[in-house]
């Protein structure tokens, strides 16, 4: 397979349970079966309990390492807005980031949340584009179930050209990485985001 | 996760760091494995749990890390191929029973993987760097810098235990462990989990004047390994042009400096050293000579530069030697980090973006779950006490939250077991009130010779042993205060046995019966002894 791309970084942030891991193994999967290397770095523990949760995944023709660089990702999938503004360390013009946050705000006791819509305004400074979608509610409201966000929102990056990988490659890392029962769900939430775009 | 059995040579797969050491211990042959779940090694644990009858392994959850090393030693004294896993603080109580067996050595082999955790994502004591331990033992130790490598590592670290009788240390930190990578497989070897011992006296017992015997042969033993490591390919020299600059790394540290030189076009030789102990001296003085200066890249203290600076006295002794002058010893190495210390270094330039976010980033601390019984206990000791007369001990687990908001029910804090030796200490000297959190697994752990003391010594704080019936923080690993394990103990019947007379087993859901057990033994003049038993909402039925 002929390699062109240097490299693509991507981050994904939000909270315990809300799916980043299966993300994060369905983007490296894909990648691998375009024939890129990949790594990925994830955290375990207290993160599990509610806390912020990050998972970097770096593919191209030759990755040392799992971490992406201040600054330094292409690709920024926010499950929880708030947490995309902590994911702004991995942000910048430079590097001409786009931001993809579900518009959906997950409280942080004893702090008043701050509204979406300022959150996509101050990430301006940081990126090349915000896009807000909210991908909770509808998901709730199309399929009956919220923890397809992530999902959805994976899809809504991939309708906007924003990750260099082809929808082949990433349903077929979706079989392979998501349990049977629930791939057709999957699936759909990934589709529906290519018609509602 | 049974696709990790694949004797398919070339076979591939995503597998993170800690994964990556099991299937090369699976490629060695490794015949029994013990360790104590602590994150960032708790996946080992995690996946032989779930793996080692298909793979014909012997495996335990061992009490507690001195444990499961001296069971690996028990049967690595018997002939068979022992893998101990466990996370940095792990080997403070492990380290007991490292150091004599260093000394005896082993029949068959014994790999000790022990994973650190620069920035503490899942610390709470401290920052600790296992480095020193290494010097402290003469364990020959090796670092994997990936996936791939943390595979291949562990068959050389078992390869050089079986043929120079010696454990041998594989040092991982967090971004090792929780790394992903495309892993190759090569053969399993067949896995013998039966062996025996045979009666060794002049090798197995410590004695003086036998032990001193015995240090010369370990450190002859170490003087083979090291020429082991002057061949070995794991240190290697990527030689880019002929420089004046040069760069030593180990570890994570590698990937980090491989993408900083990528990112500046640099092409500085980079000599990757995979044993940290012992290092090749000889083949590093060959690289040192000739160079100007020198950058060591590496992770929490500077060790490694130490090292260089000690072998560069004799090889090159105008060499300048940089590295802690432009790398903090405290938190994980980060990628920018190193790319702004290798620019320097070469008198590159470049300009980190400084864009500053014009709000203060919201911190979203770990809660203990919905439903939580914790919860529920914590509630209960807001009604029994004025909690700003008592003060409130931590210990290790998912129970530490009791010191956020809303409970704010912890003083102190430090290592397992030590709620109830801190407690005991206070308890001796002031009349202050007194309560101490302690899981049922770090109970067993080590707060057992704790309470022992306790009621030797007679104080009398009110320990509230939280029986929820798994390690629920590593990731819910079963231990003896289990019923749903074989070899259940009761821990009432532990405590009895320890002498203590108050004792009280309560369901924190029964709030009136635990607030009147806390206000009635908050004020005994002995120890007391409050078990709230109520299962982690993950432990199933």
């Amino acid at each position: 397979m002929e390699k062109t791309l240097d490299q693509f970084n991507i981050v994904i942030c939000g909270v315990g349970g809300q799916g980043l891991i299966t993300l994060n193994k369905i983007l490296v999967k894909a990648a691998l079966n375009e024939g890129y290397e990949a790594k990925t770095s994830e955290l375990h523990g207290l993160s599990q309990r509610g806390g912020s949760v990050e998972t970097h995944i770096r593919f191209g023709e030759k990755i040392y390492s799992p971490l992406v660089k201040k600054g330094g990702a292409n690709l920024i999938i926010a499950i929880e807005a708030q947490e995309a503004l902590k994911a702004s360390y991995y942000a910048s013009k430079k590097t001409e980031t786009v931001f993809v946050i579900n518009d959906f705000i997950a409280s942080i006791p004893t702090k008043e949340p701050i509204p979406s819509q300022k959150i996509s305004e101050l990430l301006k400074d940081f990126s090349k584009k915000v896009l807000l979608i909210p991908a909770t509610e509808f998901t709730q409201k199309e399929l009956g179930n919220s923890v397809l966000a992530g999902m959805y929102l994976l899809g809504m990056a991939f309708s906007n050209k924003l990750i260099p990988l082809k929808y082949s490659s990433i349903l077929k890392a979706m079989e392979e990485i998501v349990p049977k029962q629930f791939f057709d769900l999957n699936k759909r939430a990934l589709e529906l985001a290519q018609k509602n775009d | 996760m049974e696709k990790i059995l694949s004797n398919k040579k070339g076979d591939k797969m995503v597998l993170l760091g800690n994964e990556a050491v099991i299937r090369g211990a699976l490629e060695s042959g490794v015949g029994f494995v013990s360790t104590y779940p602590g994150t960032p090694a708790s996946d080992i644990g995690n996946v032989f749990f779930k793996i080692h009858k298909n793979a014909g392994v012997y495996f335990e959850f061992s009490v507690n890390e001195k444990i499961a090393m001296e069971a690996a030693v028990g049967a690595a004294f018997s002939g068979l191929k022992c893998l101990v896993a466990m996370k940095n603080f792990g080997l403070n109580l492990a380290i007991e029973p490292l150091l004599p067996v260093m000394y005896t050595g082993v029949k068959g082999s014994l790999v000790l993987m022990v994973s650190d955790d620069p920035s503490c994502w899942s610390s709470a004591q401290s920052e600790e760097n296992t480095r020193p331990y290494v010097y402290l033992a003469h364990i020959p130790t090796l670092e994997p810098s990936d996936p791939q490598e943390c595979k291949e590592f562990t068959k050389l670290a078992f390869d050089l235990s079986e043929k120079f009788k010696i454990p041998i240390m594989l040092r991982l930190t967090t971004r090792v462990s929780h790394q992903q990578q495309l892993v190759t497989f090569d053969e399993l070897k067949k896995s013998q989990n039966r062996g025996e011992f045979i009666k060794d006296v002049h090798s197995f017992v410590t004695m003086p004047p036998r032990v001193l015997e015995m240090k010369g042969e370990l450190l002859d033993k170490v003087e083979k390994v090291k020429i082991v490591s002057e061949e070995s390919e794991v240190n290697k020299i990527i030689k880019r042009k002929k420089s004046e600059m040069g760069i030593i790394t180990s570890g994570v540290s590698y990937v980090y400096t491989m993408e900083a030189l990528k990112e500046l076009k640099l092409n500085i030789p980079v000599f990757k050293t995979g044993f940290f102990y012992p290092l090749p001296e000889k083949k590093i003085k060959t690289f040192l000579k000739g160079l100007k200066k020198v950058l060591v890249v590496e992770e929490l203290e500077p060790y490694l530069e130490k090292e260089i600076i000690a072998l560069a006295k004799d090889a090159n002794c105008k060499l300048k030697i940089q590295g802690s002058d432009l790398l903090t010893p405290i938190g994980e190495r980060k990628p920018e980090q190193v790319l702004s210390a290798v620019a320097k270094f070469a008198g590159k330039k470049f300009t980190m973006d400084s864009t500053k976010l014009k709000i203060e980033t919201p911190k979203r601390k770990p809660q203990l779950c919905p439903g939580c019984p914790y919860r529920i206990l914590f509630e209960a000791i807001k009604k029994a006490v004025n909690v700003d007369e008592v003060i409130f001990g931590g210990d290790i687990g998912c129970y530490m939250l009791a010191g956020t908001p809303p409970y704010f029910l912890q003083d102190y804090l430090s290592c397992m077991g030590s709620s109830i030796g801190i407690a005991h200490g206070i308890k001796k000297i002031s009349n202050q009130k007194l309560i101490t959190f302690i899981g049922d697994s770090t109970f067993f752990h080590s707060g057992l010779s704790e309470l022992a003391n306790t009621v030797f010594n007679s104080s009398n704080p009110l320990i509230i042993i939280l029986n929820n019936e798994t390690t629920a923080m590593t990731g819910h690993q079963p231990h003896p205060g289990a019923p749903a394990n074989g070899g259940f103990i009761q821990i009432e019947e532990v405590v009895r046995a320890l002498g203590v007379k108050n004792i009280k087993v309560v369901d924190p859901v029964n709030q009136q019966e635990t607030v009147e057990a806390i206000k009635e033994f908050i004020n005994k003049p002995e120890v007391s002894v409050i078990i709230s038993r109520k299962p982690c909402l993950f432990v199933k039925k």
